[in-house]
């Protein structure tokens, strides 16, 4: 008897609140639209944020009202465009996938070392005494990129320079912003030539910090002048779409390789 | 003690952060603007109110009568997760604006110890029903008061040359310690 009192009390008491609460919500029940949920669903929920909403559901409100495109989420591709744009029952337009590639070939053979780095073993604190390499425009190698990529499409190689894995890459852009020395950039998957290089050093300056690097000499900008512009000691590509592949074979004259057609791991 | 005076009392010399030290986790969490501070402020204010009233009728008509005071903390629990829920739905069905003002911070409220703290004051200072409601209304005006007394001078602090050590929550831990210091000085004022 003495347990049964609080007990049916306590029973009683919820039980009122709950339908209290039950009466509440049906008066005050707001109109939301449904298809925010199915969206919502649709949505990797990986809460990157890299669309530039607050999360996944901020995103699916987003696309619903018509504020934001079925193609807006990077992370989730054409697959999820896809989805998205059947359940708001409108066109996917075309997507592009994208993917992050480092713009650096300053291996450990390429580009010797003028000290030894033994503070915090991150780039960011590396970069902040001035990297351990001769050239100051390359790649660090201590992997922020890789720690910082949420879908682990990324690896340290052995030869001191991180991997992206193009597969597993969504485009997201962590590792862009992770990189201290604004080596990452996205691309479309599909376009491969890519300047491996950001060094603004003079040619002579260049070439002996780096046996990759860019040194300017202009081979590339001569070949396609249209696509091709050399700035600040640094051949840089101005519109991909104007390089034919006819081209290539031109620009791969490259003395140091500093520009030329991404190779994936599995060729060598 | 009339009631008047059981109400200054709490607003600024019983104050629930300053004096009580309970909330400090929403006090330190969403005082980095006035408005934001004000809302929750507001929204704090509200939902202590109501959970004075009905924490009261249910310790006085429900568990002591048939002596289960010890199902106080569970029983009060109940009360401010329900009540709550139901703010939520009716701030979302009035009022969308003030809904998305407040967002995250009105569920946060049912965590929030001060207002487990008042059902619980209340209750063992055996207030009447009168003095419950205007304890309940002073607290949460209290609690106003100190959240944006703190966001005004946080966001004044923005702008300090703050040694980054201390910068965040342990300069606004010193700061909310000077502010206690300051409202000791009320409690002269009442015997």
């Amino acid at each position: 008897m003495t347990m049964l009192v609080p007990i049916l009390t306590m029973g009683l008491l919820g039980f009122i609140f709950a339908f209290g609460l039950v009466f509440a919500y049906r008066k005050f029940v707001v109109y939301t639209d449904p298809r925010i949920e199915k969206v919502a669903e649709a949505l990797p929920q990986s809460n990157c944020g890299a669309c530039g909403f607050a999360g996944c559901q901020a995103m699916a409100e987003a696309m619903v009202l018509g504020k934001a495109a079925p193609t807006s989420c990077p992370v989730g591709g054409a697959n999820t465009a896809q989805k998205v744009a059947e359940i708001l029952g409108v066109k996917p337009a075309e997507i592009i996938k994208k993917v992050a590639r480092l713009h650096c070939r300053g291996t450990k053979e390429a580009a010797p070392r003028r000290s030894q780095y033994l503070g915090l073993q991150t780039c960011f604190a590396s970069h902040l005494m001035g990297g351990d390499k001769l050239c100051t425009y390359g790649c660090l190698g201590l992997g922020d990129c890789v720690r910082a990529c949420p879908f682990e499409a990324m690896f340290m190689q052995d030869d001191g320079l991180p991997v992206v894995i193009e597969e597993k890459c969504t485009a997201c852009g962590k590792c862009v912003e992770a990189c201290p020395r604004n080596l990452f950039e996205l691309h479309a998957a599909f376009q491969n030539i890519i300047v491996f290089c950001r060094s603004k050093d003079r040619g002579p300056v260049a070439r002996k910090a780096c046996k990759n690097a860019c040194i300017a000499c202009g081979i590339c900008s001569r070949a396609v002048p249209e696509a091709i512009i050399l700035e600040n000691n640094l051949a840089i590509i101005t519109d991909y779409n104007k390089i034919t592949p006819q081209k290539i074979p031109e620009i791969e004259k490259c003395p140091t390789g500093a520009i030329g057609r991404l190779k994936k791991e599995n060729e060598g | 003690m009339d009631l008047l005076t059981l109400f200054a009392a709490s607003i600024l010399i019983n104050n629930f952060v300053l004096y009580y030290f309970l909330g400090i986790c929403p006090f330190l969490g969403v005082s980095k603007k006035v408005d934001a501070a004000f809302s929750m402020g507001v929204a704090v204010t509200f939902v202590m109110t109501l959970t004075a009233v009905v924490s009261w009728t249910i310790n006085h008509w429900i568990l002591i009568p048939y002596k289960l005071e010890y199902l106080q903390i569970v029983a009060f629990i109940l009360v401010i997760a329900s009540l709550v829920q139901l703010v939520e739905m009716f701030i979302r069905k009035t009022s969308p604006p003030l809904y998305q003002a407040m967002g995250i911070y009105l569920p946060l409220i049912t965590v929030n110890c001060c207002i487990m703290g008042l059902a619980l004051l209340a209750s063992l200072k055996e207030y009447s029903f009168p003095e419950t409601v205007v304890f309940g209304v002073g607290a949460g005006i209290g609690f106003t008061l100190a959240i944006v007394l703190m966001a005004a001078i946080r966001e004044q602090l923005e702008m300090a040359d703050i040694p980054q050590t201390l910068k965040g929550a342990g300069i606004s831990l010193i700061v909310t310690g000077i502010i206690a210091l300051a409202f000791l000085g009320f409690s002269g004022m009442i015997k």
